[in-house]
């Protein structure tokens, strides 16, 4: 087993509990907000700077411990980047399409004239 | 592996079993359906977070893999929750 240096182990305890503090931070939010809508923000705390925290500790400790530079646990963040977005977007669609079906207060459709019923809005 | 660092592990993914152990509340109570794909969403990042700090802990680079396929199934089955919630079926 090769040494690690201690500023190395240091830089990656740090990152490690500041992911999990966020993520305990956004499954709060997520339970204490009180509209749907509020309830999607806290999850991208998660999914931008909680996972971006483990992911910069992988590629420390790895590059520590191979002696070269380890860039895998990136990808895990690009493929976040690009699907997290594309859910919320889908879920604020879903709900907005229920809270209107529902007669709830919402947000006026975006197109002006014809009342756009909710089956013919573009995915 | 030194104390330090697998002690670290451990409370980081202690953090996230706590974050999914809360959320789980609202993926029981969620009043809306929305709520519950979104609680289960979130719930499969911290699984994939579990997994990236579990392949620190041991050092081993076989977690990734592991980690890119929970990214992956996870995305597609909260999209294909969401289009359920949205259209009520996933494939017109």
């Amino acid at each position: 087993m090769s040494a690690i240096a201690p500023w190395v182990e240091a830089v990656v305890s740090v990152l490690l509990v500041a992911s999990g503090a966020l993520s305990v931070i956004a499954a709060v939010g997520i339970v204490r907000m009180p509209t749907f809508f509020r309830r999607l923000h806290p999850p991208a705390l998660a999914n931008t700077l909680g996972a971006w925290c483990v992911a910069l500790a992988s590629i420390v400790y790895f590059t520590a411990l191979d002696g070269h530079l380890s860039l895998r646990a990136w990808l895990v963040n690009i493929l976040l980047a690009i699907t997290a977005p594309i859910t919320t977007v889908l879920l604020a669609r879903a709900g907005l399409f229920r809270k209107r079906q529902a007669g709830d207060e919402v947000p006026a459709p975006m197109v002006q004239g014809d009342v756009v019923s909710p089956r013919e809005t573009t995915l | 592996m030194s104390t330090l660092l697998s002690s670290v592990a451990t409370i980081a993914i202690g953090c996230y079993v706590a974050a999914i152990a809360i959320t789980t509340w609202r993926l029981m109570r969620g009043p809306a359906a929305q709520d519950r794909v979104l609680a289960l969403d979130f719930i499969s990042v911290q699984g994939l977070l579990v997994v990236l700090v579990l392949g620190i802990r041991h050092a081993s680079p076989m977690y990734f893999e592991a980690a890119l396929l929970l990214a992956l199934f996870g995305f597609l089955a909260s999209m294909a929750m969401a289009k359920f919630v949205l259209r009520g079926e996933v494939i017109e």
